[in-house]
Order: C-alpha cells, then sequence, then structure tokens
C-alpha cells in the first residue's frame, strides 16, 4: 500500500487505477485508557495531537470528535493567514504560527496550500490613516513585516477595489502584510490528522463527550457516548462549544458563542490575488485557487449555536462587498454557511490549566484561529506534555482576566475578533 | 430577518435590537472588600447556554432594556419580560 505522497507516487497510482493508495488515518476503537484524551479533532486538536507525539514522544493519545474530523469551524472559514496583531504577545503567538505554516505542507508530506498572497487593511479616512501608521509601527517593531500603503500603492495591487471618488468609503491608503495569505482548511485538518494518525495517534469520529470522569475534584478521563475513556491529561480544543465542556466539569469561561456567516461565489477567472479587508465596509475577500470569491464579515450580534446566520450581517458583508468592488456586483453567490465561533471579551486565546485539576482548554479564538492552528497546536501540547505553560502561551492563561493584564486585541489593531 | 418582541414597541426587525448581556448576574456589593476573582467573575464570565437563555436586550430607537428568553440554538424567542418598575 502507497502511504507517502509524492510525485512518483501519484504518477504510478495513476497508472494502476488509484487502488494502492492506503487510508490517510486509522480509524480505531477507543482503547480504555490514554495518556493524554484530546476532546475535538478541529485543526487545534489534531495540532496539539500531532505535536505531542512528535515534539514529546508521547503517541498514547486519543483525539475524540463528536462528529466528522474538521467540521467545526476549521472546515467552515475563509482561510486567511496573517499576524498583522498588535501587542507583543498576540506577534509571538501568530509570528510563530506563520513560521509553522511555512515549512506545514514539507513537515506533513500534505499539500495545505498556504498561499502568501498578501493582505491589504484598507483604510478609509484621515485619522484611519493615522491608526494604520501607528500599527504598522508596532507590527515592525515587534518584528511582523507590514508596510504603509498609499492609494497608488493599493490600486497596484488590487485594481479591482472602487477608488471612486464618490465612493461611500474612499480608499486612502491600506496596511499591507505581504507574508499574509490563505490556505486550504481541510487540508491543514487532513494533514495533521493524517500525520499524528502514523505516530500513532488515535482519531475516534462520532464519539462525543458527554461527562467528565472526576476523582477527588481531578479530572481523570471522560465519558462519551462510545463509554469511558480514562487520561491522565484532558485537553478541551472545542471552540463554540468550550462553555459547554465548562459547565460540564465546572468551571467558567468569559466566553461567548456567536455564529459568524460566510460566502463563496461561483467560480471566476483570476481577478483578486491578493486579500482585501475593509474594517469600514465590516467586509473581506479573497480569490480561491479554484476560482470563487471567498467573502467573509461581522459576526451576527445574537449569541447562538445554531450553526445558521442570519440575514441583517448578510446584507451588511455583501452590500459591503459591492460597495468595496462594484464590478462584483453581478456575481452569483454558490454558497453560504456559518460556523459557531468563541469570543472572548479581550478578542484573543485562552490557552491554559481550566482551573480544574487534569483539564486544559485551548478555546477563544473567535473569528481567527485558523491562522492560530500550529501554533495552538504546539503551544498546547507542550502545556499537556509538560503542566505548565511555554512562554507564548501564558500570556494567554485565563487568569488574565483576574490580573487585568488583557490583550485586547480587538481594540489595539481595530481587527474584529 | 427575525422579529424579536419590544416590551413597548411590539415585533420589531432584529437589526433594531441590542444584546447587552446575560440575565441573572449581581454587582459585588462594595461595602465589603471585593477580590479581583469576584470582579472577575462579574464582568468576565458567561454561562454561554446552549439551549434556553435570558439575556438582557436594548430595543435601540426606543431605548427599552428588557429581558428577553430564547433558544440559543433554534433561535426561537421564548419571552420577554419588561425591567420598568413602578415607584415603591
Ligand atoms: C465563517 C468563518 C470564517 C472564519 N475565517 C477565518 C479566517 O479567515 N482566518 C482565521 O484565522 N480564522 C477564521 N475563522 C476562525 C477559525 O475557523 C477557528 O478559530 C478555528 O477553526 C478553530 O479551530 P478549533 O480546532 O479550535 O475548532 P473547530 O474546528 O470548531 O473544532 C472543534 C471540534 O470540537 C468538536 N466538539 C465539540 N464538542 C464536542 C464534544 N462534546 N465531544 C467531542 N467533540 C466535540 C466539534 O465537533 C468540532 O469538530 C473563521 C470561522 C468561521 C466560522
Ligand atoms: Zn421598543
Amino acid at each position: 500500500m502507497t502511504s507517502k505522497y509524492s510525485a512518483f507516487s501519484v504518477l504510478r497510482e495513476g497508472l494502476r487505477g488509484q487502488s494502492g493508495w492506503c487510508k490517510a488515518w486509522r480509524s480505531p476503537k477507543p482503547k480504555a485508557a490514554y495518556d493524554v484524551v484530546i476532546i475535538g479533532a478541529g485543526g487545534h486538536g489534531l495540532a496539539t495531537a500531532y505535536y505531542l507525539a512528535k515534539n514529546h514522544g508521547i503517541t498514547n493519545v486519543a483525539v475524540i470528535e463528536k462528529s466528522w474530523l474538521g467540521g467545526g469551524n476549521t472546515g467552515r472559514n475563509t482561510t486567511v493567514i496573517r499576524s498583522n496583531y498588535y501587542y507583543p504577545a498576540s506577534s509571538a503567538l501568530y509570528g510563530l504560527s506563520m513560521k509553522l505554516y511555512k515549512n506545514l505542507s514539507k513537515e506533513l508530506n500534505y499539500n495545505v496550500m498556504f498561499s502568501q498572497r498578501g493582505m491589504l487593511v484598507l483604510a478609509h479616512s484621515e485619522p484611519e490613516m493615522e491608526m494604520a501608521a501607528r500599527n504598522v509601527n508596532a507590527m515592525q517593531l515587534n518584528g511582523a513585516d507590514a508596510i504603509l500603503m498609499d492609494v497608488a500603492d493599493v490600486r497596484k495591487k488590487a485594481p479591482l477595489l472602487n477608488f471612486s471618488k464618490d465612493a461611500r468609503f474612499p480608499i486612502h491608503g491600506a496596511v499591507w502584510q505581504g507574508s499574509a495569505g490563505t490556505g486550504r482548511h481541510d487540508a491543514v485538518a487532513w494533514g495533521y490528522a493524517r500525520a499524528a494518525s502514523a505516530l500513532g495517534v488515535d482519531i475516534i469520529q462520532n464519539c462525543e463527550v458527554t461527562e467528565f470522569i472526576k476523582e477527588a475534584g481531578r479530572v481523570c478521563g471522560v465519558e462519551t457516548t462510545l463509554g469511558p475513556i480514562r487520561a491522565d491529561a484532558v485537553g478541551a480544543a472545542v471552540a463554540g462549544h468550550s462553555s459547554v465542556l465548562a459547565k460540564l466539569a465546572g468551571f467558567k469561561l468569559p466566553i461567548t458563542s456567536y455564529a459568524l456567516q460566510a460566502f463563496v461565489t461561483e467560480a471566476m477567472k483570476p481577478v483578486m490575488d491578493t486579500v482585501a479587508f475593509s474594517p469600514a465596509y465590516g467586509t473581506y475577500f479573497s480569490q480561491s485557487d479554484k476560482g470563487g470569491l471567498v467573502i467573509g464579515g461581522a459576526l451576527d450580534r445574537v449569541p447562538s449555536y445554531g450553526q445558521k446566520g442570519n440575514l441583517p450581517i448578510q446584507e451588511a458583508v455583501l452590500s459591503g462587498l459591492v460597495e468595496m468592488a462594484p464590478v462584483l456586483a453581478k456575481v452569483k453567490l454558490l454558497r453560504h454557511w456559518a460556523g459557531i465561533v468563541d469570543v472572548t471579551p479581550d478578542s484573543s486565546p485562552v490557552i491554559g490549566p481550566s482551573g480544574i485539576d487534569g483539564l486544559y482548554v485551548n478555546c477563544g479564538w473567535g473569528t481567527g484561529g485558523f491562522k492560530a492552528i500550529p501554533a495552538g497546536g504546539y503551544l498546547f501540547a507542550h502545556l499537556l506534555a509538560n503542566g505548565t505553560h511555554h512562554e507564548f502561551s501564558r500570556p494567554f492563561d485565563k487568569d488574565r482576566f483576574v490580573t487585568g493584564r488583557l490583550i485586547d486585541e480587538g481594540a489595539a489593531s481595530g481587527i474584529a475578533h | 430577518m427575525q422579529l424579536f418582541p419590544c416590551p413597548f414597541c411590539g415585533l420589531r426587525s432584529e437589526g433594531e435590537f441590542h444584546f447587552a448581556a446575560e440575565a441573572g448576574k449581581t454587582r459585588p456589593v462594595t461595602t465589603r472588600d471585593v477580590n479581583a476573582e469576584e470582579w472577575a467573575a462579574y464582568l468576565f464570565d458567561q454561562k454561554n447556554e446552549k439551549g434556553a437563555t435570558r439575556e438582557v436586550w436594548t430595543h435601540l430607537p426606543c431605548a427599552e432594556m428588557f429581558i428577553m428568553s430564547r433558544d440559543s440554538v433554534t433561535m426561537e424567542v421564548l419571552g420577554t419580560q419588561t425591567l420598568r418598575k413602578l415607584p415603591a
């Protein structure tokens, strides 16, 4: 059976009718006990399992998923990868993620299609240009690549945009991050799953965690729809459902779950080879390799677990798109969907001990955790293996809400997540 | 477009409403010392219930604040309750 992907193996399998490929990952029955159990086979859970095995030699690991792997937000996001944040702690976190993404296809032997096509964050007024300059300075000081562009530079990067003087929000310039881009969301989940499985990790799909097994106040495992599974340490990476698990375990999180919507249009010839985001219009878009525009915007402002979006935001996002690039007004939508995202008060994630012994959390990524999957997994694996923080995850512990050391990226870099 | 009921104006478009907070939180009594954990719990922790919820909403055009009970999965409105009180 062929397990490694290469030009040679693709050619050989092509010649013998694709009959020799082995399954990308095993689907074993759960064992009675593991060293580590991870709840949630989204990108963060799967990456955590992979780095536990690869960086820490801990391979007796199960990832438990109530549905199919990658079917949560990881398979629903608009795939923008960037590190244009304001605070040093965020810059370190998302910078690590970019670094890992760069080599990920090779490392996983799986093409995650990381395409560094650059990203424009548009500024539509003089005050916005001043804020943009402040952000660019902060990013440069933190070592992230960012430059301030005037309107002529923006026009060169994305001639499709609305440079008319009559535009509702005329373009004054932009923050450009050239190393930002997009990736293939499913491939990130599948690539980590395949690589983790090859290292011995058990991925158990269609298995829901329904309760925690607690002894003397310590979490010692989970009850699932396939029976009890014991573990020395349990890590939860369940995004929008973090509060549901927290309630089962008996601790609280500073998280509200909201629906976030996205849209894909019919495929077209290439019209846009970068990502553009307009905070003023509340819309961003890019063009996938298939040719469809991938469009996103703000959260629905109604707390929700419904996994479907509301009409007011659809109207706002799509009218924003038409203002950003009027030429796209006639393009037809193909699909539209929503995911349930886990939003924190400071728009930064929560990584750390849950407050209950034996249970750790990786959540609060809100609308922006796809870009952070490699770093989230890397740092969460460190925490689960050692019981203590990596220096990069330390600032993101939930104790920041008690000490007051919030990492308010919503306010600082004006990025709505 | 979903319609939400304002106890003052009746059924109006959801876009006119603002989610303010979960209902039922009590501000710590400051006649005694309140520690950082208690403030953090009051300010930041959320129940974030899946299913039946009780929340404080504002109807922006009339500025009415009221409690709305909803189902956070089906998005069905289960009832409203005004916060207006007559003077004692
Ligand atoms: C429309 C949309 C657009 C987005 N765009 C971007 C973007 O452009 N860039 C970016 O960086 N981020 C983006 N995001 C955010 C990003 O998708 C998420 O932050 C990220 O995917 C979270 O990954 P995760 O592994 O934590 O969660 P998920 O992928 O949601 O995985 C969590 C898993 O846990 C499982 N689970 C839940 N409860 C249980 C249980 N009790 N037992 C077992 N399993 C359970 C779920 O089924 C799910 O598969 C977007 C999100 C959405 C919805
Ligand atoms: Zn009203």
